[in-house]
């Protein structure tokens, strides 16, 4: 019998996600993926085995059932969780046991969590990948009843942790100019790095809008500005001059002109915002760009060596509220890249 | 670290962030300027450079995904020049295999609510809008925003109205939407500044369809004028709403 994964509750929005399409460009569909890539690869580190698709869940998880004993790993945003009411530590592997009942509820800081499997999910690829294109009606939104066939765990530690990251509470994001910068002059450039922005309640898998806690922001003749490739990260201004930023399910071109560019490595800080948290921009040179998307991936690379058997096992708390908490909690300063760097 | 604000004539090199290289052909979409970019596209995906991941060509510009982290800048904008100086990319020919697409169009307010605001823009009545909008004869430009999705043009002067300001928050599956000279065709319900002045039964993109994307950029297209009964009658049958092609005569 194939390995299934039963949905037995699901919240809002549940779907499958992996890295997302590449190829399909010039036929107008973007790469799509998961929201926090980075999340999928943290999975993969935890799992040992290679990157691959991921339930992704954002703001609230639901109840599941497998039907064969599989190791779990719990990444992005930390979410209540527990199998049997036995509560489970974030940011880390778990063994969930053939026929017992995985929990995920609320998120408690950032935006999406991400709940991936020793072996991976078996979904049927469509145009080369199994994530859902929720813009495009590619897959779907899981619901109740739905049944997602796994591939067979070959097993491995189950109690494996990594440092929680601190991209869960907005910050500050890195940008690069583009090719429409130039259209806004320098003025309105300059205020727009100074301005501060607040995540907006508008945001899904297309685009995050952030509210600036001033004015907005307008190119010179920006209603009649040619249409334009958009890739993931491009920060566009509509109409009413807040800033869009553009996510991976986004068009592939636009009309709107675009301010500047979020770094591939800040994509999953954006994605985490939690709404109303505090985003600033700041704009890199191109060479201190690149120096932070190479340091990025060599966290990415490190990030085996950062996994450690967990501390405490809650199955041996006493305290079981106060491991919870202490489990829960987010560092808004540390940063677990620091001195990853040789 | 200052924002850079420079201009330079057409053909013009830029960065797209980290993540590729455009190659824009004009300030503003013209047929020679859109057929050039698609002329260069072909030109780029001959050379198979390994660093580029993939192409496209939007309405005047030939886009390279290239990682830019991997790849400095200075090389690929050394190749594209060299490249670019080998003819001259305004002239270039529509590319090969055109169709002529007759597409089933419905222009009733019932479904098409923003007709009088558009004929208003262009300075016409509603009667002589809705005239000259059956009877565009476009081609399409690009596919882009969303899968299949035709950009089509270029409508007379009269059409080159602006975006509206403020989005309008849902705009369904199959409508025609018009601004700054140029039909879309929506393949999915969205968000859009375009005006929706038609409505069809043709879905350009339906993932459950043998071919879920049928046009091309370079294909032409004309409307057949339908009732919206007829379009509720389409609409129940499939997702090719009644559209039909012949070989560009």
């Amino acid at each position: 019998m194939t390995p299934t994964l039963e949905v037995l509750e699901a919240g809002p929005a549940v779907t499958v996600q992996d890295l997302g399409r590449t190829g399909y460009v010039a036929q107008g569909l973007t790469r799509g993926g998961a929201m926090d890539r980075l999340a999928l690869y943290e999975a993969a580190a935890l799992l040992a085995r290679p990157v691959g698709a991921a339930l992704e869940m954002v703001g609230m998880g639901g109840r599941f059932l497998s039907t064969v004993d599989t190791r779990i790993a719990l990444t992005g945003a930390p979410m209540s969780a527990n199998i049997e009411g036995r509560p489970l530590d974030w940011h880390g592997t778990h063994l969930l046991p053939k026929g017992q009942i995985l929990e995920i509820g609320g998120v408690r800081t950032g935006a999406i969590g991400y709940l991936s499997f020793g072996g991976g999910i078996a979904a049927t690829p469509m145009l080369g990948a199994q994530s859902a294109h929720l813009a495009v009606g590619l897959g779907t939104i899981l619901k109740p009843g739905h049944d997602l066939p796994l591939k067979t765990d070959p097993g491995g530690p189950e109690d494996l942790r990594l440092p929680p990251d601190n991209r869960f509470l907005g910050g500050e994001i890195g940008v690069v100019a583009s090719l429409q910068s130039h259209l806004f002059g320098a003025e309105t450039l300059e205020s727009f790095t100074e301005t501060r922005f607040l995540r907006d309640a508008r945001a899904n898998r297309q685009g995050i809008r952030l509210n600036p806690d001033g004015d907005g922001f307008a190119a010179a003749g920006s209603l009649r500005v040619v249409s334009e490739i958009i890739v993931p990260g491009d920060i566009q201004i509509a109409g009413d001059g807040a800033p869009y930023v553009l996510m991976c399910e986004s068009q592939t071109t636009g009309g709107y002109p675009r301010i500047a560019t979020v770094l591939p490595s800040d994509l999953p800080r954006v994605a985490q915002a939690p709404l109303g948290a505090e985003i600033r921009i700041r704009l890199l040179s191109l060479d201190d760009a690149i120096k932070r998307e190479r340091a990025s991936e060599a966290a990415i690379c490190g990030l085996a060596s950062r996994i450690a058997p967990r501390r405490w096992d809650p199955r041996d708390m006493a305290d079981l509220l106060s491991y919870r908490l202490t489990g829960g909690a987010i560092s808004a300063t540390a940063d677990p890249f620091e001195g990853d760097e040789p | 670290m200052h924002w850079s604000l420079r201009m330079s004539e057409y053909p013009k090199i830029a960065r797209v962030g980290l993540s590729g290289v455009v190659v824009t052909f004009g300030e503003s979409l013209s047929d020679p300027a859109n057929l050039a970019a698609i002329a260069f596209r072909g030109a780029v995906d001959t050379q198979a450079w390994e660093d580029v991941s993939e192409t496209a060509s939007t309405l005047v510009s030939t886009f390279l995904a290239v990682d830019l982290v991997a790849v400095p800048y200075d090389d690929i904008h050394a190749r594209l020049t060299q490249l670019l100086a080998t003819r001259d990319w305004f002239d270039a020919a529509p590319p090969p295999g055109q169709k002529l697409w007759t597409l089933p169009m419905c222009f009733d307010p019932e479904v098409a609510p923003q007709i009088g605001e558009v004929a208003t823009e262009a300075g016409l009545s509603e009667d002589d809008a809705r005239r000259e909008l059956i009877n565009a004869h476009t081609r399409i430009i690009t596919l882009g925003y969303a899968p299949g999705q035709p950009y089509m043009g270029l409508l007379p002067e009269i059409w080159d109205i602006p975006r509206q300001s403020n989005l309008t928050p849902h705009v369904p599956a199959g409508a025609l939407v018009i601004a700054i000279r140029q039909f879309v065709l929506f393949t999915a319900a969205m968000p859009t500044g375009w005006r929706h002045v038609g409505q069809t039964a043709f879905r350009p993109f339906d993932p459950d369809r043998a071919q879920p994307i049928m046009l091309s950029p370079g294909d032409d297209v004309r409307f057949a004028p339908i009732t919206a009964a007829e379009l509720a009658a389409l609409d129940a049958q499939d997702s090719l709403g009644g559209t039909h092609w012949e070989p560009t005569p």
